[in-house]
């Protein structure tokens, strides 16, 4: 009989029909019958020291030392790589302690002829500083094929044709590997590699200003890769080695293998925060070699995908925008956990490895995440241990769910996530440009008082208290000055904790926002009464340029923002446009009024006050500053001039408070407000203290796998009936259907036959 | 045939120029050289200096079309649109603006992109050719109705919502697969089942209903009429006249999609965290890499043109009275 294949097709279509849902009933025999089916790491992977975190969007940038500045390359850049300083990782006021350095090196001063300064010496009279920091010994780079050599000593991957790369495209595609210890040369090195005109690097322009000589080393370093370059086009990308040991300059040095000598001009006490960041990373040279040789930079074989370091984990796996692994440094020198902290951190367990030796981790596995359901679906199964590792905000955003939602809050508690909190470094405000002719400097004396009565004005009319209770959920804190609470020179009892322009004081003492009357006497006394110019009559129009394309979800804030200045009858015309428009804006200070925000680069009140000093302004540096208002103002600058030289002291403190009344009056910025930071671990993980100025912080988290893996088997119980009850709903369906089908193909049989029957 | 094909892939170079250009005109009619080198760059303290450095190194600091101060056929050959276009015709991609290797991660990303479509599109179209052969055997009873109502809501239910209901239902409701995430090997199998299903059931609607008007066009007409009179079973009616005759419309409506399936699927991928093509091409508009947008819509096109050239040749094997020429 001839089996035709056309029902055959049927069924085969049927079992399609069921392949997924067997695919999911099969679920459980491809995991190993495992207790959970949905994990998304490899099976049992729980069970290891493996710390499961995702990422955002892409990878990440930059991770060559010169380049990487910005926050998502951190998780990776600071625990391989290690300048001399870092952070005590518990203390608050954060403290500088030595990464690689023994000590924080004790600046020395001195004037113009040589002299030795005392460590007090004003600003204006020291000439040089000079920084001997002590590395210390023994410290090992993870292992690398740069350091390899064979048995006669000879690098074995440092004499590479393009042919012998053809099919390397991982670093981990080079079977051996070397190591050598850490020198001070290394960093010397690090040091002039901050000029290369071949990689980007921002720290360069402001570092010109303080090493001794960099700026001219710089022009030097422009012409060795021209002449290097010559006969070559600007586009081609494989470059002769540019080694920086044949090119020295005088402000960086190595006086021994584990001396460095740095060399400033004039005093910059904040120079020390710089050593804490990877700018300042070591950087071999062998490493520079190796990734210079034909054919890598195609293959992406360089520092800035594969770096080499000293830190407590090395980077074994880059897979572009889907994964990256960190593992633990085999050579690493091992580093005590510390024993004290600030007031509380006993209380809340941040103590109790005190003195054990980091990394707790074995490896740190990063996997792309996109979107948001997944990711904070995979956080609450346990998959990942914590949904953002160098984020803040994404803590903030859960202690927001919890309090709009009693079932969210029963279930963060119930799985016992913490969400330990903090106020950062960091804030958002309204600045005022200062190049504007209505709400900037002004051109006469009484335009200029105008102006100012317009500006303080607008500062009270915008209602940031209101604005953190609805756009952030109560997660913040109004500002009342450009300092956060958590730097030096935030005084409770200091102009930085009090705006009286824009605040009067409650009964209890508490800044009370001055009502609405005040604003629009002031707005009246600037020459717009009722929001109206005074000799045109026309109504004033403010334009606002926003950091961000209008989007539905922005709507609702671009709305407030009118809503409050329509309370003084201002009109406001919102500019929100993509931020490269608005970058372009700001450097070119056509801007009127704007949003914006800063995350500190170090902990000093510097770092938020250069901001509004005149040198510094964006437009008049083409970019280059970043004084974004582009505010003038010469006592504040002559104060600042001073302040930046000075250590943390009374001094210090008298320079800021002046400073902060200043621009109080001068109202060049609407404060805005120090958003809350929470950070956001599942129990298993131990010693995650909310930080935003500590990048290697991920070395002192510890997990607890056994209690991971008895929890993840909790949580994501499979729940297996639906899947017979779908196929079975699915029989059920297709039953009376095939049954159907019979009777109608046996009615066509029965009409045939009946049909032949009936023939002569 | 075979001066038909040469024909159709000269007609596809013109049409590749013309993609190519529009693309680009496009492309930097949104953005400038500057926005790209700003977002390159990133960070904070980006100065103008660097922006230029980096325009330099990456030959954006050329005209976009046309350069006027350059001689003879300079002024066109010494341009972005040139230098950027050319190289593709050979199948370079060159570096993207971040520095990276296109074709190593266009062969990187093609096995992910393939190993998610290539089910969803033969286990879908299978699904929808007989889901709708069945609605249309049923024709005229309440199987039909309730087959027919079921594809309509299904059609009018958008992709994203499957995603976002599946994802609920299967890994955080019932926990049985990983919401996303993607390895290779025996979890392969683990990873792609949601996003297989998804992709089948979010299809399934729309294309029944397509499939079901074809395949109703066809059974009335006459042979339909004597196959049943030789007395052919209905099976035999339906799975062997009626689907090959309804075949023209179906084919043409898969196989020009079939080399697209290369591409990944844009938003399953960046749902599901797949790392394919689509999300390549997504990151690359996010990141406004030019150099990666051309080479996806060029090998999109290319693409897309030897779809249509299949879909002609596939007329031919699918009713033997069709002749190219």
């Amino acid at each position: 009989m001839k089996i035709s294949w056309i029902p055959q097709l049927g069924s085969i279509a049927g079992a399609a029909a069921l392949a997924t849902l067997l695919g999911l009933a099969a679920a459980p025999a491809l995991t190993g019958c495992s207790e959970v089916s949905n994990n998304p790491h490899p099976l049992g992977s729980e069970k290891t020291n493996t710390l499961f975190v995702p990422f955002r969007e892409r990878s990440p940038k930059y991770l060559d030392p010169t380049s990487s500045y910005s926050n998502d390359e951190t998780p990776f850049t600071y625990q391989v790589y290690e300048p001399p300083y870092g952070y005590h990782y518990l203390k608050r006021p954060y403290e500088l302690v030595g990464r690689t350095a023994a000590e924080v090196a004790r600046p020395r001063y001195f004037d113009k002829a040589g002299n030795a300064l005392p460590d007090d010496a004003p600003g204006d009279q020291v000439a040089e500083t000079v920084f001997d920091i002590r590395i210390r010994p023994g410290i090992r780079y993870a292992p690398h094929p740069a350091f390899a050599r064979d048995a006669s000593g000879n690098y074995l991957y440092h004499a590479l044709r393009r042919e012998d790369v053809a099919d390397k495209y991982k670093v981990t595609d080079f079977k051996e590997t070397g190591t050598r210890e850490l020198t001070a040369d290394d960093y010397v090195y690090a040091i002039r590699r901050l000029a290369t005109p071949r990689v980007k690097s921002p720290a360069f322009s402001t570092m010109a200003d303080y090493i001794v000589g960099l700026k001219e080393y710089g022009d030097t370093i422009v012409e060795v890769d021209k002449a290097m370059r010559k006969g070559m086009a600007p586009t081609d990308r494989d470059l002769p080695f540019l080694d920086f040991r044949k090119h020295a300059f005088a402000g960086a040095e190595a006086l021994d293998e584990h001396t460095l000598r740095i060399r400033l001009i004039g005093k910059y006490p904040q120079f020390k925060y710089w050593l804490a960041m990877t700018f300042f990373a070591p950087i071999p040279w062998e490493a520079e070699k190796f990734y210079s040789q034909p054919g890598m930079v195609e293959k992406n074989l360089t520092l800035n995908y594969w770096p080499v370091g000293t830190g407590p984990f090395m980077l074994t796996e880059y897979v572009e925008n889907r994964r990256h692994v960190l593992a633990r440094n085999p050579n690493f020198h091992g580093e005590a956990y510390p024993c004290d902290g600030e007031p509380g951190d006993k209380e809340k367990g941040y103590l109790a490895d005190c003195g054990k030796t980091i990394p707790f981790v074995d490896q740190v596995v990063f996997d792309i995440e996109k979107e948001g359901v997944p990711l904070q679906a995979k956080f609450l199964q346990g998959y990942y241990d914590s949904p953002a590792i160098e984020r803040l905000d994404y803590g903030t955003g859960m202690i927001v769910a919890m309090g709009d939602s009693k079932d969210k809050e029963k279930e963060f508690r119930e799985k016992g996530i913490k969400l330990p909190t903090t106020v950062e470094a960091n804030n958002w405000y309204i600045g005022f440009n200062w190049l504007d002719p209505v709400v900037g400097k002004g051109d006469t004396p009484e335009q200029a008082e105008r102006n100012r009565k317009l500006r303080q004005a607008l500062s009270i009319a915008i209602d940031w208290e209101e604005h953190i209770a609805i756009f952030e959920r109560g997660q913040g804190v109004a500002a009342q000055g450009p300092l956060p609470p958590s730097l030096f020179g935030y005084r409770a009892d200091g102009p930085a904790a009090f705006n009286p322009v824009v605040y009067t004081r409650g009964a209890d003492g508490k800044p009370v926002r001055r009502p609405i009357a005040d604003a629009k006497r002031l707005l009246a006394e600037a020459g717009y009464p009722d929001g109206r110019d005074a000799k045109t009559g026309k109504p004033l129009v403010i334009n606002f340029d926003y950091i961000s394309s209008p989007t539905p979800g922005t709507k609702a804030l671009l709305d407030w923002y009118q809503k409050q200045f329509a309370k003084i009858g201002v009109q406001l015309e919102i500019r929100a446009t993509d931020y490269n428009r608005f970058q372009d804006k700001m450097t070119k200070g056509v801007a009127q009024m704007f949003f914006w925000g800063w995350l500190a680069d170090y902990p000093d009140a510097e770092n938020f006050l250069f901001m509004l000093y005149g040198p510094n302004s964006k437009a008049l540096t083409g970019g280059n500053g970043e004084n974004n208002t582009n505010y003038q103002n010469p006592e504040f600058d002559r104060l600042f001039a001073q302040m930046k030289f000075l250590d943390d002291g009374p001094e210090k403190q008298k320079l800021i408070d002046r400073m902060i009344e200043i621009l109080q009056q001068d109202a060049v910025w609407s404060f805005g407000y120090f958003p809350t930071s929470a950070a956001a671990y599942h129990q298993w993980v131990a010693n995650g203290k909310p930080t935003q100025i500590i990048r290697n912080h991920i070395g002192y988290l510890r997990l607890d796998p056994e209690l991971r893996t008895r929890k993840l088997a909790e949580w994501n119980k499979p729940i297996w009936w639906p899947v017979p009850l779908l196929g079975l709903l699915l029989v059920i369906g297709v039953v009376p259907a095939w049954f159907a089908w019979r009777r109608r193909e046996r009615e066509t049989a029965a009409r045939t036959l009946a049909h032949e029957r009936g023939r002569p | 045939l075979i001066s038909y094909i040469v024909r159709r892939v000269g007609y596809g170079v013109l049409i590749l120029i013309g993609v190519n250009l529009f693309t680009f005109m496009l492309f930097f009619t949104v953005n400038t050289p500057d926005d790209m080198a700003r977002m390159n760059i990133g960070g904070k303290r980006v100065s103008q200096d660097a922006i230029e450095k980096w325009k330099v190194e990456r030959g954006y600091d050329k005209p976009l079309l046309w350069n006027a101060s350059a001689p003879g056929a300079g002024k066109v050959t010494n341009t972005i649109f040139f230098d950027r276009s050319v190289q593709l015709f050979a199948f370079d991609f060159g570096s993207s603006d971040s520095g990276r290797d296109i074709g190593y991660e266009l062969r990187q990303r093609v096995g992910p992109s393939i190993a998610v479509a290539v089910p969803t599109f033969l286990l879908g179209l299978l699904v929808v050719i007989v889901f709708s052969l069945v609605l249309v055997f049923f024709r005229n009873t309440y199987l039909e109705f309730w087959g027919f109502t079921v594809a309509v809501f299904m059609m009018a239910i958008s992709s994203l919502f499957y995603i976002l209901i599946g994802q609920f239902l299967f890994s955080k409701l019932l926990k049985l697969v990983p919401i996303s995430g993607f390895a290779g090997g025996a979890d392969l199998f683990v990873f792609l089942a949601l996003p297989v299903l998804i992709g089948i059931v979010s299809r399934l609607g729309g294309e029944a209903l397509f499939y079901r008007t074809m395949f109703l066009e066809e059974i009335g007409k006459d042979y339909v009429r004597t196959a049943r009179s030789k007395g052919l079973s209905e099976t035999v009616v339906l799975f062997r006249h009626v689907l090959r005759n309804a075949l023209l419309p179906i084919l043409t409506s898969t196989v020009a999609v079939l080399p697209l399936l290369f591409l990944g699927a844009l938003i399953m991928e960046s749902f599901f965290g797949i790392p394919g093509l689509g999300s390549y091409t997504i990151d690359a508009i996010n990141a406004q890499d030019f150099a990666i947008v051309r080479s996806m819509v060029f090998v999109g096109s290319v693409l897309y043109i030897v779809g249509l050239i299949l879909t002609d040749i596939s007329y031919t094997i699918a009713d033997p009275r069709i002749r190219l020429a």
